[in-house]
């Protein structure tokens, strides 16, 4: 099958969407392969290819990320760029490839942009406090199943940065939220629950992300379907430990 | 034999005595650090997936100041992640018989008695807290209704000893040691390099000092320093192009540092993994591996007729080989990977594949039930080849998933260079001829968090080294050996990609050097490689600069090191007679086609050591020692 691939080149501080026509392509390709047959060919005909982020391929890593016309990680529901089969695209299909677009997710060539931002928002406190050597037996706490359920449901967040590209504020509260709502939920994670809250989102709005006015446009973006009711929580956490000692 | 022999080894520093207090005597021999001069002890980890990440968390709450490094864009992305099935603990918490002696003899047995036995006691050892530790961090795994959590079985194991999160353990163990690695960068304890490369080791005096890595973003070439080096940076599979590691996953810092002096152990140890999606066709990027786990409920056919073209649902029952069933009726459908594998290959084709059938588990427990246990896996194989398991039988084939072989190391996880520790997928270490599933990320998450933290202080009490700087001859040497090889990567501006070189060498070693091995092919393959390692430095078109960002030189460098590896490879499997494992020499088997081991000529470690390209490598034979385990035939039937 034939696609016209219009992908944003990017060397330096700006860039532009470039036309190619991959004809030799076939629906059983995912999109990436796709541009892995550009790339070989842009390569032979002594061009550069099209940069772009990818490592498992298998939807679970969260390095690859673009839109595909206009939309994060393209047109199907809950899959990854990887994981997106041009099946899913008619022969002669006209489709506009870009990166992510927000201000703290810096393109660093081509759809390769800077995610480290959310990095540092983890960093500020999404973990629980355990030294390796301070635990005590997995049995000591049994966690409800339905809540070890809510925290797998938001833990399993890839970390792709979809929900920022698709937020119309450029808003990661969904990946903030996620973090909160996996530890917050569990009884590991109750000493540090509201001091995690406050400082994740510290970090996120000190970053550049922008403020959450429930779209639900992350909802809809994320590969792993993180609810968004994971905001609420973040939100409750976050009023508490506004509303209560500062220490806490 | 391309090859000449070298003197044995003789010390694997394993304490002496009771093998149930090794572990325990060896710690407390060990040399401490004491906190405060840990603040002036460095170490460099590379790699951050189950066993770097961890490590580097481990050690910078232990007080040492740690920098850490991986090619990807954050640390959390590292392959570990993709991790599916689980991890073993020997908990016992179902009652079923299971302790840290049966975990140890199973592991054992199941890599085929090529195993250090000392290494895989402690392994058993220690799973138990991994679990404690993953809990305690929130990890989330599957739980009961009662709150406890919930275990199941796989290959190679009689016991439900497995502890699991969904399809996704990998990913919620990574994120775990992850974020105890951001808690310490946020500390100012670890100081984290994403997107940055080891392109070579820095050996000084003998010691392991540093290494010299290029900045992926801005091209830059610089060099760290520290006390120690901590590998961490996982297997070699992708030498065979398609596996199911990531698409960047590479062997250049352990090659590198084989390169310098570090030996390499059982090279042809690779793990093909029984249950992978096909390859549908030539842009095939790569492979996705369905997970072990679903061979708890789905059963393993294939129509007793092969020309049979009609779709798998329309076959009877009367006219399907449960081959798996028939064959091994003990273990059934979970026997080990690398017997599942092989009488995958030798009832079916890569074309045709076999089938995994949930038809039964889903009468018998309900959709709603398998959707629970295995739904993520459903939906990642439908979104692949547009099928649905749970109206048509899965079709799989096995594909490479794992290397046993790795860097030598010593009880302490250290190798043959002073100062550098190997830990992970990286090493040889635990599993043998076979890994069992589940083992790799207990492998990981052991030498991470508890081994290398209990021993590194035995080395870096000898710390402060004599201080290096880029001045040094022997610095100034390996940057100038790494700028060199970026520059000539780059001006050979030939006529193929690194693509198709990639491709040839993995159909190569694949057909020569993959499920089953034989000396005409392996020789083969010995005298192509060489010729297409030539043909790649000749003929390679590397486009752009090697001053920014330029994927196709980062994949240029490691094809490079794989024409290398995969030379030792093939060396291995040549030089080892016998079948064990996942080695499978067609020379040597028993009258039913199974794997005939032969312990009276290679119960040994193969550990080499480089001598140059195109050189003949020195073979250093580690004996095995059994006194625990009795190597017998393995039998799963």
């Amino acid at each position: 099958m034939k696609l016209t691939l219009r992908i944003w080149r990017q060397s330096g501080a700006t860039g532009r969407l470039v036309e190619y026509v991959v004809d030799d392509l076939s629906p059983d390709m995912s999109f990436l392969e796709a541009l892995d047959v550009l790339n070989e060919r842009l390569i032979t005909t002594g061009q550069e290819p099209v940069a772009f982020d990818h490592d498992c391929r298998e939807g679970i890593c969260g390095m690859c990320g673009m839109m595909i016309n206009g939309m994060a990680h393209g047109p199907e529901r809950a899959t990854t760029a990887c994981q997106l089969h041009l099946r899913h695209f008619r022969d002669g299909d006209v489709v506009t490839v870009e990166p992510w677009r927000a201000e703290p997710f810096p393109v660093v060539r081509d759809l390769v942009v800077d995610r480290s931002a959310f990095d540092r928002i983890v960093a500020a406190g999404g973990y629980i406090s355990v030294p390796t050597g301070s635990a005590p037996d997995a049995h000591a706490t049994p966690v409800p199943k339905p809540d070890a359920d809510t925290a797998f449901e938001a833990a399993a967040c890839i970390g792709c940065g979809a929900c920022v590209a698709a937020c119309p504020n450029g808003s990661a509260m969904l990946f903030t939220a996620a973090k909160a709502t996996h530890l917050g939920v569990l009884p590991q994670g109750q000493p540090e629950r509201y001091s995690r809250a406050r400082d994740m989102v510290a970090e996120h709005d000190a970053a550049g992300f922008g403020g959450c006015t429930n779209t639900g446009e992350c909802t809809s973006a994320c590969p792993k379907g993180i609810p968004l009711t994971t905001i609420a929580r973040l939100n409750a956490d976050l009023l508490r430990a506004h509303t209560t000692r500062s220490d806490r | 034999m391309p090859y000449t022999e070298g003197a044995p080894i003789s010390d694997q520093r394993v304490p002496a005595g009771p093998i149930e207090t090794r572990w325990d005597r060896r710690r407390f021999s060990a040399r401490l650090v004491n906190p405060a001069n840990r603040r002036n002890r460095s170490v460099i980890v590379v790699g951050t997936g189950l066993a770097g990440g961890s490590a580097a968390a481990t050690l910078g709450e232990l007080g040492y100041r740690v920098k850490s490094f991986c090619y990807q864009d954050s640390p959390r992305r590292a392959h570990s992640i993709a991790a599916q099935g689980g991890i073993n603990a020997a908990k016992n918490y179902r009652n079923d018989g299971d302790s840290v002696h049966r975990l140890f003899y199973d592991t054992v047995k199941g890599g085929d008695f090529r195993s250090r036995e000392s290494n895989v006691h402690r392994l058993a050892q220690i799973s138990v807290e991994i679990i404690d530790q993953c809990v305690a961090q929130g990890v989330p795994f599957a739980r009961e209704y009662g709150g406890l959590l919930d275990t199941r079985s796989f290959g190679g194991a009689q016991v439900s000893r497995t502890f699991y999160a969904r399809g996704q353990t990998g990913q919620q163990l990574l994120l775990g040691a992850y974020q105890a690695l951001e808690r310490q960068v946020a500390a100012g304890r670890v100081e984290m390099h994403p997107r940055t490369e080891m392109l070579d080791l820095v050996v000084v005096d003998g010691r392991a000092r540093g290494i010299v890595v290029r900045d992926l973003v801005s091209g830059a070439v610089s060099t760290h320093f520290a006390d120690a080096v901590v590998l961490a940076t996982g297997g070699y599979g992708n030498v065979f192009h398609l596996s199911t590691n990531a698409k960047g996953c590479n062997a250049t810092a352990i090659w590198r540092a084989h390169r310098r002096g570090a030996l390499f152990a059982n090279p042809c140890f690779t793990q093909i993994h029984p249950t992978c999606i096909p390859i549908s066709g030539d842009h095939q990027s790569k492979l996705t591996l369905m997970s072990e786990s679903l061979r708890n409920d789905g059963r393993v056919w294939v129509p007793r007729d092969p020309h049979d073209t009609r779709a798998p649902n329309d076959i009877p029952e009367a006219d399907r080989d449960y081959f798996l069933e028939r064959m091994y009726p003990a273990f059934g459908n979970l026997v080990p990977r690398d017997i599942a594998s092989r009488a995958a290959k030798n009832i079916s084709d890569e074309k045709r594949g076999v089938h995994l059938d949930f038809a039964d588990a889903i009468a018998r427990l309900g959709t709603p039930a398998v959707e629970q246990r295995y739904g993520n896996l459903f939906e990642m194989y439908q979104r692949i080849t547009g099928d649905d398991p749970y109206r048509t039988p899965m079709r799989i084939y096995p594909a490479v998933h794992y290397t046993m072989g790795g860097l030598w190391v010593d009880y302490d996880l250290r190798s043959t260079i002073p100062g550098l520790y190997v830990i992970g997928e990286a090493n040889f270490s635990d599993h043998g001829a076979n890994r069992l599933g589940a083992s790799a990320l207990m492998q990981g998450l052991a030498d991470g968090y508890f081994v290398l933290p209990g021993v590194i202080g035995d080395y870096l009490a000898d710390a402060p080294f004599d201080p290096v700087d880029d001045h040094h001859p022997a610095v100034a040497d390996t940057v100038s050996e790494v700028r060199g090889r970026v520059k000539t990567l780059l001006a050979v501006d030939g006529d193929r990609t690194v693509e198709s070189f990639h491709r040839e060498l993995g159909r190569l070693m694949w057909d020569e050097c993959g499920m089953e091995r034989n000396e005409a092919g392996l020789r083969k393959a010995l005298e192509r490689i060489p010729e297409l390692r030539e043909e790649f430095w000749q003929r390679v078109k590397v486009p752009g600069t090697g001053e920014r960002l330029n994927q196709e030189l980062e994949k240029a460098g490691r094809v490079a090191d794989f024409f290398e590896l995969a030379e030792l490879m093939c060396v291995d499997a040549l030089h080892r007679e016998e079948s064990c494992g996942g080695h499978f020499r067609s020379e040597s088997q028993t009258p039913d086609g199974e794997a005939l081991r032969d312990d009276a000529n290679f119960s040994y470690v193969a550990a080499w050591e480089y001598t140059g390209v195109g050189q003949p490598p020195v073979l250093h034979k580690e004996e095995l020692v059994f006194e625990h385990v009795t190597p017998s035939t393995r039998s799963y039937s």
